[in-house]
């Protein structure tokens, strides 16, 4: 039986990060070169871990999948990263942010953990500024702030509607500058294929160089996946193209506990889909709830031109129900209510499955040139996606699975249940609670990699010990024979459907019985159907071209080839989880008026499944989540 | 809509390379040019033969993964756009589309359409960044940019590192690229203390890498997907000028300790 300890440390909420850093064990500044650490993945959360890592002098190998950690889709976050500096003067403090965050994920997450992420946030800051991203400023020369969904304060830093691009350029030049300096071992185009422990200790990797297809194992004193999420388990998401569940998987399959799988956040604010070949979502940024305000029709199969709707007859139903956050209510309640008027009838749009993001107030009462200015290449890439100008006309919205606030379990320490395997950022389940707000994800990614990482990590070493580990171990050469296995066997199912096709049916089956909407009826229904899927997957996915070679088909097979074990692991979770929370709403479980109805008396806990084979019921361990310092009560926006 | 497609076939580096000729049918006019190639390599495979391959990820026009010839013109036609946020409505029913990669010595062909970028980080190691260790940095309300400073930077730095502007050029010049850092750097007050040293290193580290010079045909700005200005490479040419004009550097003998 795993035994989850969180670390957590006593004492005060303010003192618990203080206390703890000072109780790590340090590594002697001359010893760091001695130990060897493995990170993969190289978005905000692995970047800035690898550079700060490399700085200290620890010995870093990075990998990524792209073709240079400049391009991890951190790099498509738009509106902003939250920070408690109080610039503005409206009461914000480390306290709020930290409350907002807890009462935002409906109380699912971990108090010291959002604690001291709200503590380093401002730290974060002037981090990057000193790396100069140019955050955008006032006429004084000082920063200037957004509010964003879920938040009563201005406390978002943005760069224009690019704040993940430059957050993300920032510490790829922090990681260049390590790489030039030959502190960091840079692997792109480089997909980790499974984690390889040694006497139970995570100590290196299997990878295949996606150029050439040669297979190779990586050994470390410690293994950092900062891999981020899974939400294109649903085939359409906002992710990009190749995000995947597969480190986390694979690291699952090894022991590793899974937290939260079924807490998956639906965006708000996307372009809504236009037709079956569509490859991807696209999300426009969430701060254009700031000036852009939500309607749909009052009668139900309302088709006029929205310009020829009058005021009297329109429903700006956000204002109407949550007249205190109004536009700005948090992504769960956003995306949900969007929904409850789209199954009412009343969507817009040739599929109605839409609601209005309508500027034209906004644009009366500061002028084109302030929008133009505040969400400019928004407006663009929304013209550019749907030949339709926002300026003119309101743009059409609808929800779209984005982030994954479940993820691997980890501890205080960001290590998972297997000793010296940390999790960092999207990949870890531990600060989001059931529903992240919004500029929450860049803040968490930078706190793990610039800020809690590298003195957590420490500890581990300075406990275990530096150990050159040979890859030509037998742990390594089994992992790498089942590997090289598992790539024979995908390419010899010569089957007759394409990785698209059943990726896209696979997704299909997710959004219906596990996306924004849950309940028994369909989850069991989802659980019967996948293990066919799976079995179908296996005996007809077609997959052309051979290993070792470049080969984009065999690549995607192995990440679909997971989703399609993950998806049942999922499914498990939100049927496990008799509650509604935050992001995971089970349609059985809501107040009268139609929230999101918490059974804190038995839910109250982080869900952490253990692997115990394909198919099998994985094992349920349970972390009880305490409130000390915040009273759980019913989230209201109202 | 139907399409008649040229496209690069290249099996390896090694490989000799050549056009085939492919049909892409019932393309909607709301399909992006990315998604177009989806549905004809999903054609390819159930003909059992090899897709082709392509460079991509994010699918927002942020990434910059994507790099695709089109018709000549690096990302297409349509301004300011890469080519997965180019869409099927901006060609004509029928038409022939000739798809190459990214042409330029510094970028190597891995595979049919991807070309090898890893020039472009080496420039960025040589000295694309501000040397700061994590932790210990000042507040950042400490050190007030004027509002026109920091949209400056912000314009260069919205580079998104895809190549274009190397593939559009007849000197396959980096210029716009490396300006681009240089220039957001140069911008800022953070990025005064290694001024001169950053630009020299990441013109050297250019050269060194194989890319050409600028001879002022703009061709770069024209193609970039994030309109990036050229003013940056005359920011980028004074910088180094500059940078050279100043008397060298002692090196520093370290502590006494």
């Amino acid at each position: 039986m795993t035994t989850l300890d969180a670390k957590t440390p006593s004492g005060p909420l303010e003192k618990k990060w203080d206390k703890h850093k000072f109780d790590l064990k340090l590594v002697n500044p001359a010893n760091k070169r001695k130990y060897s650490v493995i990170v993969v993945g190289t978005g905000l959360a692995g970047g800035s871990a690898a550079a700060s890592l490399a700085e200290l002098g620890y010995k870093v190998t990075a990998f990524c999948y792209q073709d240079s950690p400049r391009r991890a889709h951190s790099i498509a976050a738009q509106g902003g990263i939250n920070a408690a500096k109080n610039y503005q003067n409206d009461g914000d403090s480390v306290f709020r942010l930290f409350y907002d965050t807890v009462k935002g994920g409906d109380f699912r997450a971990r108090e010291a953990n959002v604690y001291r992420l709200a503590e380093v946030s401002a730290n974060i800051i002037d981090q990057c500024v000193a790396q100069g991203v140019p955050f955008a400023r006032e006429y004084g020369g000082l920063l200037a702030n957004r509010s964003f969904g879920g938040a009563q304060v201005s406390r978002t830093f943005y760069a224009r509607g690019q704040t993940g691009q430059q957050l993300l350029l920032g510490c790829y030049s922090a990681l260049s500058r390590q790489i030039g300096l030959g502190n960091v071992k840079m692997y792109p185009r480089t997909e980790m294929l499974d984690l390889v422990l040694v006497d139970g200790h995570a100590k290196g990797i299997v990878v295949r160089d996606m150029e050439t297809g040669k297979v190779s194992s990586h050994s470390a004193d410690a293994v950092v996946l900062a891999t981020g999420g899974y939400s294109n388990v649903f085939f359409l998401s906002t992710n990009a193209t190749g995000c995947n569940v597969m480190a986390i998987y694979r690291a699952y399959k090894r022991g590793a506990l899974f937290a939260n799988p079924c807490f998956t956040q639906i965006h708000p604010t996307c372009i809504p889909v236009a037709g079956e070949h569509q490859s991807k979502l696209t999300l426009m940024s969430e701060s254009l709830r700031n000036d852009g305000r939500i309607w749909v029709p009052m009668a139900k199969g309302d088709k006029r031109a929205p310009g020829d709707i009058p005021e009297a007859e329109r429903d700006y139903y956000l204002e109407r129900k949550y007249p205190s956050y109004g536009n700005l209510a948090p992504r769960d309640i956003a995306s949900r209510a969007a929904k409850e008027v789209c199954d009412e009838g009343r969507g817009v749009g040739e599929s109605g499955l839409g609601v209005y993001l309508d500027f034209s107030e906004s644009i009366g009462r500061l002028g084109e040139a302030t929008i133009a200015d505040r969400y400019g290449n928004l407006f663009q890439m929304y013209e550019r996606i749907t030949g339709e100008n926002p300026y003119k006309a309101p743009m059409r919205i609808f929800p779209a699975p984005h982030y994954t606030m479940g993820g691997l379990w980890v501890d205080y320490n960001l290590m998972s249940n297997v000793p010296g395997l940390f999790v960092i950022g999207e990949a870890n389940f531990s600060d989001h609670g059931a529903n992240r707000l919004g500029a929450s994800a860049l803040m968490q990614g930078l706190a793990d990699g610039y800020f809690i990482l590298p003195y957590t990590i420490g500890d581990y070493f300075a406990r275990t010990g530096a150990k050159k580990i040979p890859t030509d171990r037998p742990e390594f050469k089994q992992a790498e024979a089942e590997v090289d296995q598992k790539t024979k066997k995908l390419l010899a199912i010569k089957g007759k459907k394409t990785l698209m096709e059943l990726h896209r049916e696979l997704g299909k089956v997710m959004w219906e019985y596990c996306g924004m909407a849950r309940n028994e009826t369909g989850l069991k229904k989802a659980l019967e159907l996948i293990p066919g899927m799976r079995e179908e997957f296996w005996k007809n996915a077609c997959v052309l071209g051979g290993g070792e070679e470049l080969n984009q088909s065999l690549e995607r097979a192995g990440r679909v080839a997971d989703f399609f074990e993950f998806a049942e692991l999922m499914c498990k979770d939100a049927l496990m989880r008799n509650e509604s929370c935050g992001g995971h709403f089970r349609t059985e479980y809501q107040t009268s008026d139609g929230e999101a109805a918490r059974d804190d008396d038995n839910y109250m806990y982080v869900s952490c499944w253990e692997y115990a084979g394909v198919g099998k019921e994985p094992n349920l361990h349970k972390e009880p989540l305490t409130f000390e310092f915040v009273q759980p009560g019913q989230r209201s926006y109202k | 809509m139907n399409l008649t497609l040229k496209v690069w076939r290249q099996k390896d580096r090694h490989a000799q390379g050549r056009i085939e000729t492919y049909q892409a049918k019932d393309i909607s006019p709301d399909t992006s040019f990315l998604e177009m190639l989806d549905l004809v390599n999903e054609d390819l495979i159930k003909q059992g033969l090899e897709p082709i391959a392509f460079d991509h990820d994010c699918r927002e026009g942020i990434c910059g993964t994507c790099s695709l010839t089109i018709n000549g013109i690096p990302h297409g036609k349509e301004k300011g756009t890469t080519s997965c946020q180019l869409h099927m409505r901006h060609f004509q029913d029928g038409e022939t589309i000739y798809i190459e990669p990214w042409r330029a010595k510094a970028f190597p062909v891995v595979k049919d359409l991807i070309v090898d970028r890893s020039a472009f980080d080496k420039i960025m190691q040589a000295g694309g960044f501000i040397s700061v260790n994590t932790g210990g940095t000042p507040d950042a309300n400490a050190l007030p940019v004027a509002k026109d400073a920091a949209e400056q930077a912000m314009d260069a730095a919205a580079c998104i590192g895809c190549g274009a502007c190397v593939a559009a050029c007849k000197n396959a010049s980096a210029m716009l690229f490396v300006s681009a850092k240089v220039g957001q750097f140069a911008s800022l007050p953070q990025g005064q203390a290694e001024r001169e040293r950053r630009v020299l290193a990441m013109v050297n580290a250019m050269d060194e890498a194989g890319f050409g010079n600028c001879t002022n045909y703009y061709e770069c700005e024209a193609v970039c997907p994030k309109e990036i200005s050229v003013k940056f490479i005359a920011m980028m040419n004074r910088e180094y000028m500059r940078a050279l004009r100043k008397p060298p550097r002692t090196k520093s003998a370290g502590g006494t300790g």
